[in-house]
Parts: structure tokens; C-alpha cells; sequence
């Protein structure tokens, strides 16, 4: 520790913090263009100079380790002088064009020019004009605006892992740029416009859409996917025009995934904002109470066996715990949420977790991925594998599955079922590897569980986590990496088949009714021409197509609602807006609807719902909080780990843009996915 | 840059002879720090083979996957040091000195000249101002690809430029026959070994 005074307080700081750390420990605010906490130090911009005592000259306090006994002064005249000297040159080439700039209101430029500014410029000679760079659909660049901080390029080439943005030329020519007018090919483009201090980088898709000021901002939780990022939703007059990252140090730190961020044009279209009912072969407008009989009619005298549901990806658990209360109410048991035919087992929470957890992540010193590519199905987690294989050179990983660019290197060890067979055997060189790391983890991915033999590497996946050392006391190293938000919570409150059909039995005639809850990645042409489709959900998508009865929900941002994030973190989210037309709340429709059947539910209002959740399991009741189980031994997930077939593990997605029925309206992300096809594109002009 | 982009490059024998030596200097796992030498030789290279000494994309790309590292940190290193040029030039790249030993002794008809023959025939002659070459002394300057010509003023350089158009090399160094940097029309101190002298011996 080191003790320094800044500004007359005294205060001790671990030795290596710099002391901007140490002045920020103290209450102090420096100003900062360049220096980013989750970067690398760059002191390029020279905007946080303090005064050191013994020091001949201001020092850029980000770059600038601690003594013990400094005394710093952060706000003596001298550096003021110094800022005002630093704001005036950055002002030299910077345009005055803030009431045409997305980032005005919002901007760090901006903010400090009010302290540091001149009221007016002295610089007489010709500015400096640069051209602007085609970066991809998403990130919109206004190179004048640029003041070199190089923050993009330090998160491309440090945290994404795609070092594709460079400071080419020198002096007065150097310029931010790609050099070869691509697209970014990172998942997590969309950051860079956060970090961006000035109005160089904004959002494409939210040009001149709003000012920061006039926006709603409502605390949510991303959907999108299972990693429960906690995001913002800013909102203006019933409208969600902008999703940004919120900081949350054990999940997203503040980083968020691109489909999560742009996806959100994809909430204006394609809603379902009035019931429908399916007459003569074609869908006709109904009101919620032809809606309801509708469906009473067709359910009533039906043989509960036949009757089942089935939840989507992108669910609130209040919805869910409302559709199972509901079923078990007219006695069905079947009721699935594994959409992808995923053979999970539920009989334990550390068979379908991500046990290590995220924060977990920064201890594993050995990875070993099964049937997954984690940067394709959860960017931000990528990204902490990716800074824990910068950090810790001992850190290492290996893969079964198919070749993917995952911005660290990895061992491929094969890519189909034989080879993880192989891994069965305790002498494979891979295996002893993992025997020898402290702490090893491994990473179970649905597309190798959505498998017929499914279960059986389920169980060859917990073995190998028990023969590696990852099953121990104090460290949990098995997890199951879920693309579905709703997936955790639906497996929390048990909607799973518990005594019922499973989902492959629900198809092929095997149910006469099916209520699909926002269900859109089954194949509808599994579900018999004669059953009675109910869709509930937010977009007219697959399961709107084939529905009988279509009522309106609402999409993730216009509900209060509960999600379990891979980890089993149980998260709220606000309403930031009203759903569309007639749509409402998911668990108030079906709680309408019990009503109609006469069997109402037991709960009117959302803190009853909630009550009833922590009843179903204990774990809706501590919101935001996560315990870390120690594996206790002995069970093991149901299963033959020998009966693995040789195919080959497949991808989860073909596209990572465009995923569920959200991501699908997003012409943004059709765009993308338009651009990933065609990478190669040269500049407008 | 269009006709550029599609420009292709691959290191011919005689470059990939010399590369194994190049890239074995640096430490194990530092072969990054071999980047200029090879766009060097890429630049070089191409010289040879089509008399323009100028790295196009593809050879950054091809220098960049030999060293194993991003292509934009090549990009940047090419564009950042201004002896690689990323842009085509001509078969003489004429850096004309103009700092102020040079100007005071006629940079500017000697700039004047080689703009006039570049603006002539881009094919040829390629000019760039640059700062001091290091030769004051026989000042004014000119550096043509790797050799320097030096004591030039306008008709002097209209003569270089039109001996190099014609394909000839002049021998570089002084134009006025000058000894290296000796003084002109040869010694003027020093003729003999001095005396010995008693002042200031003690």
C-alpha cells in the first residue's frame, strides 16, 4: 500500500494504482478522453495532467504509478491552465458542429469543453477535414470529430479480440481507420461507440433519431441471449429507440453484444397487436373475448393428456410459471421449453448451469468447449474467456466442435462425437493437460445436447469434469452454456415434462392442442395438421403462422419481468414501454384466461405472482444474487457416456444476427447478415 | 486505391532467400519486429520487377500473414513511415531537401526543377520534399531512390533528370566533382603538417 495526499486528503492505495486511481479513490474527478478503465493505457489525450509535488512539470496522472508519500494536486491553477491548454489544441481540428451530432448531450468532449474551453478559438489557420470510414451497418463515423484517443482501437484489438481498426499515417495525417472498407467483424462493434468520447463513432441505425435528454431510461435485462446483460432501455413517447449496456461487474462489466443493442427495429415490426383467430384456413381479426372462447370451446371436453405447451426462448418466468399453473390446473403435464430438443436434466441445478459462473471465469486457468463457439452464442462472455487467456499465460483451451474464430487460441480436438469419445480416455495427452490445472472448466453447448445422443454427452461431459479435477469442494467447473434466455428459469420453476410429454412426443399427433408461449425455433410442420395451435407472443413469426388463435404479448421491453441468466442469476427488468395495440402482459393473459376456463389462477397482481414463484423454488426470492455450489459428488446426470454417435457437432446457429423472432423483424440485422455474405465492399465515394 | 486493391504480390526467390535471415534476428515469438525489413524488401521487390518501388495492399496483406500479425498493425506501420509508399510512384523517387542549409543554397530552382519534370512525366519521376538528407555540407540535394546527388542548382538537375529519363546513372555524390565533403576546389587549410608550436604547450 501506498500512502499519498491528494488535494489534502490522505488516503492509501494498493501499490500500481496510477494516480488518476488514487485521485479517483479520493472523491476527485479527473477528466479523461483516452484513459478507459477496461483498457490499456494509452495517455495520448494529456487531458488528466495533475500537479505532483517534487515533480518539475504537470503529469498525465493515468499513465503515472503511485509513490508512496506523493502529494498531488488536482485542481491547482497550474493544471488548469494545463487542461485549458490541452482542450484548446484538441479543439484545434475538432468540428463546432455539436447541434448536428448524435453524441451532443452525451458527449466527454463537450462536457469538459464547458470547464476547459475557450470562449472562443484563436486558431485561424485552415482545419483539418478527414474522410469518413465505412465500418458496417452498425457504426456510423464522423472522422473530423476524432480526437485520437485510440480507445476504439485498444477495445478491438484488446477486449473483441479483432484488431481491425489502426491509427495509419502520422501527424496531422493520422487517421482511425480499417484501411480496406469492411465491415467490423466483431460481435461486439456496438462498444465502440460507448467508449467513443466524441461524436466519431455513433449508431447507425440511431442517426438523428433522438436527443439524449428527451429519452426515458429504464433499467432491463437483454434477452437476446443467456447471458442476462443488464442493459438500459431509452425509450421516448411509447417508442424504444436506443439499448445500452448498463455496468454490472459479475455479468456484462459494460460491454453489450451487437444483436442486443441493434436488434431493437425489430420490436416495430411484425407485432401482433390484436388476437386472431384462424377461420375458413385464414386468420381473421378477433377481440380478446372471441379470442378466449375460442380457445375454451376447443378445450373443453379435451382429454388433458392431449393438451400441451410449450415456452419459448425469449419468455419471462412470470409468464412461464403462469402457463404451468395454469396446465397443471386442467391437469397436463406436458409441458416443455426445450424448443431445440435439447436432452437436458433438471433433477439437478449443476447439470443445466454455468456453474463456474462469470465472475468464475477470471479463476479457470483451462477450458475445454464442447459442441459450442461462445462467441457466436454469448459475445460478452467470449469476451471475459478471451481476457482471461490475455491475462494468465498458464491459461489454456481446447475444442470439440466445428472451427471457429474465437479471438484466443484453442486445441482442436476434433470435431464430432468420436473425438470426444476419445476424450473419455484418461491418457489423451488433452485430458492430463486438464488434470494438471488447478482450476479447469468446461463449456457444454446446446447444438451437442440437442442431439439424439444428448444425454449421453451430457454424461460423458460430467465425467470428464470429474475425472479433470473440475468437480470439487471449492471449485465448479462443469457448465452448460444456454442460447435461451428463458431456459434457466424455465428449468427453476419446472416447466419440463415431470410426468408428461416431452416435446418430440408432443409432435407428430401426439397432442390435439398445443399452446405455443412465444415458441418460434420448433418446426412447425412437426405439429399435426389437426392440432389446435394457440401462439402467444410479440411477433408474427413461425408460430403466428401456423397458430389457430394468435394472442398478443409483450415483447421484453414492455414488461416487468424476471429472467435467470445462464448462471442461475435471477434479474428483474422495468416496463420502458406500453406493448403495441391490445397486446398485454403475458402472465396477466393467462391469468384472464384461467378466469374464462373457471379455474382463475391465484394470483392478481404482480408481487402474488412473485410470492408464488419463490414458493415453486426458492431461488426467485434473491434477486441479483448468485451462489457459487461446491459440487457435494456422487450424482451424476442420467445417461450412457459411451453411447455417443460419431456425427459431426453442428453450429447452434447458422447466423448470429438473426436468432429469434426479434432479431428476425430487425432490418438492421438482416444488413448485417447481408454484409457477412458480402464482406468485401469498397467505400461509397 | 482501386486498381490498387486488386493488385497481386508474392515474394519472388530472390526476396525469399533473404528472408529466413531477416526474420532470425528477432527473438523467438518477436518476429513482428521484422515488419520493415520485409516491406522493404517487398518495396524492393518491386522495384525490380516492375521498376516502381511502392508496396501495393496485397504485399502488406502477404508481409502481415508471414509475421503472423494483424493486418491493419502492417497497414500501420506502412503508412506511418513515409519511405514505404502505399501509392504508386515512379522509377526515380526524387526527395528534394528544402531545410534551410539547402534553401540558402538553392533548394528552391532544384525544387522547381524536379516538380516540372514530375508534372511532365508521373511515370518517371516522383517528387516529395523532404526534410534534411544529412548532407548540408554540399548543399543543395537531392536524393534519388537510394543514392544522393548533391552541389546541384537548376541546370545541374535538369541534366541528372534528363541522364536518369534516358536510363543512364550518373554517379551519385557531388555534381561539381567535389572530394566527399571537402571544400570546394579542393583543401584550403592544411597543406602541410603544422609546426610545432610553443603557445599554450604549457
Amino acid at each position: 500500500m501506498a500512502k499519498v495526499t491528494v488535494d489534502d486528503i490522505e488516503i492509501e492505495v494498493p501499490n500500481g494504482f496510477t494516480v488518476l486511481q488514487a485521485a479517483e479513490a479520493a472523491g476527485k474527478e479527473i477528466p479523461r478522453f483516452c484513459y478507459h478503465e477496461r483498457l490499456s493505457i494509452a495517455g495520448n489525450c494529456r487531458m488528466c495532467l495533475v500537479e505532483v509535488e517534487k515533480m518539475p512539470k504537470p503529469v498525465a496522472s493515468c499513465g503515472q504509478p503511485v509513490g508512496d508519500g506523493m502529494v498531488i494536486h488536482t485542481d491547482t491553477e497550474k493544471v488548469r491552465q494545463a487542461r485549458r491548454s490541452v482542450m484548446e489544441f484538441l479543439l484545434i481540428n475538432h468540428p463546432l458542429d455539436c447541434p448536428i451530432c448524435d453524441q451532443g448531450g452525451e458527449c466527454d468532449l463537450q462536457d469538459e469543453a464547458m470547464g476547459y474551453g475557450r470562449d472562443h478559438s484563436r486558431y485561424h489557420e485552415a482545419k483539418r477535414a478527414v474522410a469518413d470510414k465505412y465500418l458496417g451497418p452498425l457504426v456510423k463515423t464522423v472522422m473530423t470529430r476524432c480526437i485520437q484517443c485510440t480507445r476504439c482501437i485498444r477495445f478491438l484489438a484488446e477486449v473483441a479480440g479483432v484488431p481491425e481498426l489502426g491509427a495509419t499515417s502520422r501527424g496531422e495525417a493520422m487517421e482511425i481507420t480499417n484501411y480496406v472498407e469492411r465491415a467490423l467483424s466483431s460481435e461486439l462493434s456496438g462498444n465502440i461507440i460507448d467508449i467513443c468520447p466524441v461524436g466519431a463513432l455513433t449508431s447507425k441505425p440511431y442517426a438523428f433519431v433522438a436527443r439524449t435528454w428527451e429519452l426515458r431510461k429504464t433499467d432491463g435485462i437483454d434477452v437476446l441471449d443467456a447471458v442476462g446483460t443488464n442493459i438500459r432501455i431509452d425509450s421516448r413517447g411509447g417508442e424504444v429507440l436506443r439499448i445500452l449496456p448498463r455496468i454490472n461487474d459479475a455479468v456484462n462489466e459494460e460491454w453489450l453484444a451487437d444483436k442486443s443493442r441493434f436488434a431493437l427495429d425489430g420490436l416495430k415490426r411484425r407485432r401482433l397487436d390484436r388476437p386472431w383467430i384462424r377461420r375458413d384456413g385464414k386468420l381473421r381479426e378477433a377481440s380478446w373475448d372471441e379470442a378466449f372462447a375460442a380457445i375454451a370451446a376447443r378445450m373443453s371436453g379435451l382429454d388433458p393428456a392431449r393438451i400441451g405447451a410449450i415456452a419459448g426462448d425469449l419468455c419471462d418466468v412470470e409468464s412461464m410459471m403462469a402457463l404451468k399453473d395454469l396446465m397443471v390446473s386442467i391437469g397436463s403435464r406436458n409441458l416443455d421449453c426445450r424448443q431445440d430438443g435439447a436432452t437436458l436434466d433438471w433433477s439437478r441445478r449443476e447439470f443445466y448451469r454455468f456453474n463456474t459462473t462469470i465472475e468464475g471465469i477470471d479463476e479457470a486457468d483451462a477450458l475445454l468447449i464442447v459442441g459450442a463457439n461462445p462467441r457466436r452464442e454469448a459475445p460478452v462472455l467470449n469476451a471475459r474467456l478471451r481476457r482471461r487467456w490475455v491475462e494468465n499465460t498458464k491459461f489454456f483451451a481446447g475444442m470439440v466442435g466445428p472451427t471457429a474464430d474465437l479471438t484466443y487460441d484453442y486445441a482442436h480436438l476434433g470435431t464430432d462425437g468420436a473425438a470426444l469419445r476419445t476424450l473419455l480416455d484418461p491418457e489423451h495427452p488433452f485430458i492430463k493437460r486438464l488434470v494438471a490445472a488447478e482450476r479447469p472448466m468446461l463449456i457444454l453447448g446446446q447444438s451437442a445436447l440437442a442431439r439424439p445422443d444428448g444425454p449421453a454427452i451430457l454424461a460423458a461431459c460430467w465425467k470428464i469434469a470429474e475425472t479433470t479435477g473440475m468437480l470439487s469442494a471449492d471449485w465448479h467447473g462443469f457448465n452448460v452454456l444456454h442460447n435461451a434466455a428463458a431456459r434457466m428459469g424455465a428449468f427453476d420453476l419446472g416447466f419440463v415434462p415431470e410426468g408428461g410429454k416431452d416435446i418430440a412426443a408432443m409432435f407428430d399427433g401426439g397432442t390435439d392442442f398445443l399452446w405455443l408461449l412465444g415458441a418460434d425455433e420448433i418446426d412447425m410442420g412437426r405439429i399435426s395438421a389437426e392440432t389446435f395451435v394457440v401462439y402467444q407472443g410479440h411477433h408474427g413469426d413461425r408460430g403466428a403462422a401456423r397458430a389457430d388463435v394468435i394472442l398478443p404479448g409483450a415483447a421484453y421491453t414492455e414488461k416487468p419481468g424476471t429472467y435467470v441468466n445462464i448462471e442461475g442469476r435471477v434479474q428483474t427488468t422495468l416496463r420502458a414501454v406500453f406493448p403495441p395495440g391490445q397486446a398485454r402482459e403475458d402472465w396477466t393473459i393467462l391469468r384472464a384466461f384461467s378466469a374464462v376456463l373457471g379455474k382463475p389462477l391465484p394470483y392478481n397482481d404482480l408481487e402474488a405472482l412473485r410470492r408464488r414463484l419463490a414458493e415453486a423454488n426458492p431461488v426467485f426470492a434473491e434477486p441479483d444474487t448468485i451462489r457459487r455450489i461446491a459440487h457435494t459428488g456422487g450424482v451424476k446426470p442420467a445417461g450412457d457416456s459411451s453411447a455417443i454417435a460419431d456425427a459431426a457437432f453442428a453450429p447452434a446457429f447458422e447466423t448470429y444476427y438473426q436468432t429469434d423472432p426479434i432479431s428476425r423483424a430487425s432490418p438492421t440485422m438482416t444488413k448485417c447478415i447481408a454484409e457477412t455474405a458480402a464482406p468485401m465492399r469498397q467505400a461509397a465515394e | 486505391m482501386d486498381e490498387t486493391a486488386d493488385m497481386a504480390f508474392g515474394f519472388d526467390e530472390t526476396s525469399e532467400a533473404a528472408i529466413p535471415a531477416i526474420i532470425a534476428k528477432y527473438p523467438e515469438g518477436r518476429q513482428a519486429s521484422a515488419v520493415m525489413p520485409l516491406l522493404d524488401l517487398a518495396q524492393r521487390q518491386m522495384a525490380r520487377q516492375i521498376g516502381h518501388a511502392w508496396v501495393p495492399r496485397a504485399a502488406l496483406d502477404v508481409v502481415a500473414d508471414r509475421l503472423g500479425m494483424p493486418r491493419i498493425r502492417v497497414y500501420e506501420v506502412a503508412t506511418f513511415y513515409t519511405m514505404f509508399h502505399t501509392t504508386p510512384v515512379g522509377r526515380f523517387h526524387l526527395q528534394v531537401c528544402t531545410t534551410t542549409p539547402c534553401w540558402l543554397r538553392g533548394s528552391d530552382v532544384v525544387m522547381e526543377a524536379c516538380s516540372r519534370a514530375a508534372a511532365a512525366d508521373g511515370e518517371t519521376f516522383t517528387v516529395e520534399e523532404v526534410e534534411c538528407l544529412g548532407a548540408c555540407v554540399n548543399a543543395p540535394v537531392v536524393q534519388v531512390n537510394d543514392d544522393l546527388y548533391e552541389d546541384l542548382d537548376g541546370p545541374r538537375t535538369k541534366a541528372l533528370l534528363d541522364l536518369l529519363r534516358r536510363g543512364e546513372t550518373p554517379k551519385p555524390g557531388s555534381a561539381i566533382g567535389r572530394q566527399n565533403s571537402a571544400p570546394e576546389g579542393g583543401p584550403t587549410t592544411l597543406f602541410a603538417i603544422p609546426a610545432e608550436s610553443g603557445s599554450g604547450a604549457a
